[in-house]
C-alpha cells in the first residue's frame, strides 16, 4: 500500500482518483493506508466527479514582481475537503460557495509532480 | 482541598529582533530571573518540562534541550520531560501533574525561540520545509499550493468566518490596535508606537483577510516559569499564583485543513474542558491573556472560552472599549504576541501572572485583578489555564 504514490500515478495518467472505504461507503482525502474514523483497511480507489464547492479562499500577497495567488479549501462533491487553488479567475474574485471543477496540472519546478487545481464552472 | 500546583516564579530574557545571542544564554537568563523571582536556587529545581523540546529539524523553533539547561546549571532532576506531540501548554500541564503526584517539587518550564535571527539568515522555522530537508505527512498536501505558513491556514479560517458571521476588518483590527496600545506601556514590548484603525486598514495584506498587523512578531527570546507544589508556597519569595484549572484536549481532527468547521476550532474544546474543572465562570475572569499568534485567533478564543456566543466576537470587541486595560475584559495587556513578540504562549502565561500580582506597572489592570485566563494555540491545537491569586 503506497497511497501517495498511487494517487500521483493516477494523476500522471490523467485521472483524479480518491479513496473510499468499502464498508463505510465514505470518501476521504488525503490518501491513506487506513480509513480515518474507522481504522478500516478496505479502501478502494474511485474516480472523483471533479465537482466541488469553495469552502474558503485567501489571496496570498506576493512582493512584486512575483504575482499574488489564490489558495482555497474545496469541498468535493463526494464529501472530502482538499487544499487547492482556483484558477481561471482573478484570485480576489474567488468566492466562498463558488462551484468549481477539478483540473489536473503539472508543476515543472516540483519534480514534474501532478496536482489538482479548480476552475469556476 | 483538591491537590493543586502553583506558579512560584516567572522570568524572561531579553526579547528582541535579531539579538544574535546564543539560545542557551537567553534560556539561562530567563531561568535565573525566574529563580530569583521565586526566591529559589538552581539546587531547588528537581524537575524540568519543556514543549516542544529541542527541534533539530527546525532549530530556531526550539533551540535548547533539557540536557543543555541541566548541564549548564548542574541540576539534579528527579523528573523531566519534553516532546512536541502534545498541546502547546503541555510543559506547564506536565509540571502541575509532576508536583501534585510527587515526582518533583519545583519544576522549571522554559520556551526559547530564535526565530528572528533565523529569519535574517533565511532559515525560519515557521514555514513548512523552512528548516527541513523534506516535507512529509499531512503538510505535504499543502505545500504544492504555496500555502506554507500558518498565516495562510488561519487566513482560510478567517475568510470563512467573515463569510458566515459578517465579521468586519474594523472589528478584527481592534485586537491589533488594542495590543499595540498596551505595548506602549510595556517597556519590554517590541513595537511600542501606537497604531490607529486607519493604519491597520491601510497595512499591507499578507494573506487576505489578514494584514501585517494581524500577524505576530518573530523574536529571539526565552520565558521561564517555575511550577511548584502548593505546600511550598510559604518558602517562596513572590506571591504564588494558584493554577485553578488547566487543560489541553484534542477532540477534533488533528489537521489544519481537515477540521469539520474551521470557524469553530479547538478553542471551543479547551473552553469546555477548562470550565468543567472549576466552579469559576467566565464572568469571574478579570484578565484574559488570549493567544494571538494571529489576531483572528483571539476572536475564536473569546467565543471558545464562553465570553461571547458563536459568531459574536466581532461585536464583542467592536470599538475596543470592552477589551482595553480599563474595560470589562482586558486583552493582551502586555502587547501580546502581536506587539510584544512571539514567545509562543509562555509570554501570555507570564503576563497573566504579572497582572495577578499587581506588577504590571503602567499597564497594570485596575481593580486588583484576581482571576486570569490564559490560552495557547490555534487551529487543531488548544490549551488553556485559569490562574487565581488566593
Amino acid at each position: 500500500m503506497k497511497p501517495d504514490a498511487d494517487y500521483q500515478a493516477f494523476l500522471q495518467a490523467g485521472r483524479f482518483m480518491i479513496q473510499r472505504g468499502q464498508a463505510s461507503g465514505r470518501h476521504h482525502f488525503y490518501p491513506r493506508a487506513i480509513e480515518p474514523g474507522t481504522g478500516h483497511i478496505d479502501l478502494e480507489w474511485v474516480p472523483a466527479s471533479g465537482l466541488g464547492t469553495v469552502y474558503s479562499t485567501t489571496v496570498v500577497r506576493a512582493k512584486p514582481p512575483a504575482v499574488s495567488y489564490n489558495v482555497a479549501l474545496v469541498d468535493l462533491a463526494e464529501g472530502p475537503r482538499m487544499m487547492s487553488r482556483v484558477e481561471g479567475v482573478a484570485p480576489e474574485d474567488v468566492r466562498v460557495g463558488m462551484v468549481v471543477r477539478a483540473r489536473i496540472t503539472h508543476d515543472e519546478g516540483n519534480g514534474g509532480n501532478a496536482f489538482v487545481v479548480f476552475d469556476p464552472v | 482541598m483538591k491537590p493543586r500546583a502553583i506558579v512560584a516564579g516567572i522570568g524572561q530574557s531579553a526579547v528582541g529582533r535579531r539579538l544574535n545571542r546564543p539560545a542557551l544564554e537567553l534560556t539561562l537568563e530567563a531561568t535565573l530571573a525566574a529563580l530569583a523571582d521565586a526566591g529559589l536556587e538552581a539546587k531547588d529545581i528537581d524537575g524540568v518540562a519543556c514543549w516542544p523540546g529541542y527541534t533539530p529539524h527546525m532549530p530556531s523553533f526550539s533551540p535548547v534541550s533539557i540536557t543543555d539547561v541541566k548541564e549548564a546549571l548542574r541540576l539534579k532532576l528527579n523528573w523531566y520531560t519534553a516532546g512536541g506531540e502534545a498541546s502547546q501548554m503541555s510543559a506547564i500541564i506536565n509540571a502541575c501533574m509532576a508536583v501534585i503526584s510527587g515526582q518533583a517539587r519545583h519544576v522549571l518550564c522554559f520556551r526559547t525561540m530564535t526565530e528572528s535571527s533565523a529569519m535574517a539568515q533565511g532559515t525560519r522555522s515557521s514555514l513548512v520545509g523552512g528548516g527541513a530537508q523534506r516535507v512529509n505527512g499531512s503538510l505535504s498536501w499543502l505545500a504544492p499550493f504555496d500555502a506554507p505558513s500558518a498565516s495562510n491556514w488561519i487566513a482560510l479560517a478567517a475568510s470563512r468566518y467573515m463569510h458566515d458571521f459578517g465579521l468586519k476588518r474594523e472589528q478584527l483590527g481592534q485586537i491589533a490596535v488594542n495590543a499595540r496600545r498596551n505595548a506602549g506601556l510595556n517597556p519590554r514590548a517590541i513595537y511600542r508606537d501606537p497604531i490607529s484603525m486607519d493604519d491597520y486598514l491601510a497595512a499591507r495584506m499578507i494573506s487576505t483577510p489578514l494584514c501585517l498587523f494581524d500577524c505576530d512578531v518573530p523574536i529571539d527570546g526565552s520565558t521561564a516559569v517555575i511550577i511548584s507544589a502548593r505546600e511550598t508556597a510559604k518558602d517562596l519569595k513572590g506571591t504564588p499564583i494558584l493554577i485553578e484549572s488547566i487543560c489541553g484536549p484534542l477532540y477534533g481532527r488533528d489537521s489544519w485543513d481537515q477540521m469539520e468547521d474551521h470557524t469553530r476550532f479547538a478553542a471551543e474544546d479547551a473552553g469546555q474542558r477548562l470550565w468543567s474543572m472549576t466552579d469559576l465562570k467566565p464572568k469571574d475572569v478579570d484578565v484574559a491573556a488570549l493567544y494571538d499568534g494571529f489576531s483572528f485567533l483571539s476572536l475564536l478564543w473569546l467565543e471558545g472560552l464562553g465570553f461571547c456566543g458563536r459568531g459574536e466576537a466581532g461585536a464583542f470587541v467592536e470599538g475596543g472599549h470592552r477589551i482595553a486595560l480599563d474595560g470589562e475584559l482586558p486583552l493582551a495587556t502586555g502587547g501580546g504576541q502581536l506587539s510584544a513578540g512571539r514567545l509562543h504562549g509562555m509570554g501570555h502565561f507570564c503576563e497573566a501572572v504579572t497582572q495577578l500580582r499587581g506588577q504590571g506597572g503602567e499597564r497594570q489592570v485596575p481593580g486588583d485583578p484576581r482571576v486570569a485566563v490564559v490560552s495557547n494555540g490555534g487551529g487543531p491545537i488548544a490549551s488553556a489555564a485559569l490562574l487565581v491569586r488566593e
